[in-house]
């Protein structure tokens, strides 16, 4: 009995193990956002990007830090972090989500999947249900996850003062990019 | 009993490791990203390179030019016939350029006295938090005068060095939260000639500069430069107080002050206003930066 119990044990520790090796992510994927107005374009990007991708479940989490941002303009970085997304109090922006139709993609197998992703944006501190369409691309068993989307500035509560409406535009599109890897832990 | 004891056990090991899965899957990246304090510099603990005469510890990226257009009225308590000191102004244009994050330099020139300035600003410490990271901003900034008017007295020898006047100052400042930012800077002037014995080559003083943040855009600004040794005859110390307002990529400095000078200068050595009198002028400075990156 005790034996049985034991190795039921084993097994379950063990599919927890081979669990945990399903899942891929990356430190160092690509965010970058581009918005349009009539006076300025505003352009900048993120190489920190934290995203792990259950392949088993579809689960998908991204993470990435607003101070992480680049852009081309030192002022526009430090208005960005200031005075908009208010990066000291907000540090953090994350999606929590799924990839709706998994069972379509086939992991072990080399191609280029359409994802359909949906799940919560957080920015700014306020949440958001999002979906978007996304491309899971296998190549040597390598997994490269990326979406580009588009966002309402108004929706996560970042204001655009109307001294600056020609400058800033509400509408901001969001392309990412994560080459991931296996997570072994 | 034992049997039932052991499916009981393994239940429950079994839930606790489905709790387990489901927390885990809840937060994929639990493990993957790691919590740590990273260092990471403080920004915009002004949101000028000047609080209102003098130096912030802030300076104002690679790459980047900053035209400068600052202008001191008359007296306000000259009353109506001047428009409150509107009727005239002195003026000061320059420009601000930054070689690398860390390093600024400018070239100015003030329509009192006709005077030309430059300087250097460096920033060997900037604060940040996170490991390693220093609590206060150090800031190094060097600059020399050049008076170009003619000669008070051409008759005697005049030398070109006697046109000149140099200051040295080190700022240690600090953000203390996100409204409030606090700096103090001994500022040492030296100039080479001055008009009487009584007064000295040299005058020491402290800037003390703070800033209040009222709105995301705007902000309360204090200038304080006590002169500790080498006060000039007549003088006193300049005192100033003013409102920023940031729109893109300008910045308005709005203030009031008994100084009349625009450089550290001329400010430290020649404020003759007497502020709690109401010898007071209004200002504003004036900031337009242009980034002059071509690639990132």
């Amino acid at each position: 009995m005790k034996q049985k119990s034991l190795i039921l044990l084993l097994f379950i520790f063990c599919s927890g193990i081979l669990h945990a090796q399903e899942r891929v992510f990356t430190k160092n994927g690509n965010i970058s956002f581009y918005s349009e107005a009539p006076m300025e374009t505003i352009e900048a990007s993120n190489k920190n990007v934290t995203c792990v991708l259950d392949t088993k479940s579809g689960q998908v989490q991204f993470a990435v830090l607003m101070r992480g941002f680049e852009f081309r303009k030192a002022l526009m970085q430090e208005h960005f972090n200031e005075n908009y997304v208010e990066s000291t109090k907000f540090p953090k922006a994350e999606f929590k989500g799924q990839i709706v139709n998994n069972a379509d993609i086939n992991y072990s197998k080399d191609g280029s999947y359409t994802a359909t992703v949906t799940g919560k944006l957080t920015i700014h501190g306020e949440s958001r249900d999002i979906q978007s369409q996304g491309t899971v691309k296998v190549t040597g068993g390598k997994v490269t996850a990326s979406t580009i989307f588009n966002i309402l500035l108004a929706d996560y509560k970042i204001s655009i003062p109307a001294l600056v409406k020609d400058k800033v535009s509400n509408n901001v599109r969001i392309t990412v990019n994560c080459p991931l890897e296996p997570l072994k832990n | 009993m034992r049997l039932t004891l052991t499916v009981l056990f393994t239940c429950l090991l079994l839930s606790n490791y489905i709790a387990k899965a489901q927390t885990d899957t809840t937060d994929l990246l639990k493990g993957v990203t790691n919590q740590s304090n990273e260092k990471q510099y403080v920004t915009a603990a002004f949101k000028s390179s000047r609080i209102i005469n003098g130096h912030s510890m802030e300076l104002i990226g690679k790459n980047v030019l900053d035209f400068r257009i600052l202008h001191r009225f008359g007296y306000v308590n000259d009353g109506i016939s001047n428009l409150f000191g509107l009727d005239e102004a002195r003026m000061r244009m320059g420009f601000d350029y930054g070689i690398t994050n860390n390093l600024t330099i400018g070239i100015g020139r003030s329509t009192l006295k006709k005077e030309l300035d430059g300087f250097f600003k460096w920033r060997p410490i900037r604060q940040a938090t996170g490991a390693g990271g220093s609590p206060v901003s150090v800031v190094w900034i060097s600059g020399m005068t050049l008076n170009t008017l003619k000669w008070a007295v051409p008759d005697r020898k005049n030398y070109f060095s006697s046109r000149l006047g140099y200051y040295h100052e080190i700022i240690i400042g600090r953000k203390f939260s996100e409204r409030f930012s606090l700096q103090l800077a001994p500022l040492l002037v030296h100039r080479n000639l001055i008009d009487t014995d009584i007064n000295s080559n040299n005058t020491f003083a402290l800037g003390i500069g703070s800033r209040l943040k009222v709105s995301k855009r705007m902000a309360l600004v204090l200038d304080y430069h006590p002169v500790l040794a080498g006060e000039q005859f007549g003088t006193y110390d300049p005192l100033s107080i003013g409102i920023d307002i940031e729109t893109g990529g300008h910045v308005f400095q709005l203030h009031f002050s008994n100084s009349e000078g625009m450089n550290e200068k001329e400010f430290v050595t020649n404020t003759t206003g007497e502020f709690w009198k109401g010898e007071i002028r209004f200002g504003f400075n004036l900031s337009r930066v242009f980034s002059l990156n071509r690639n990132r």
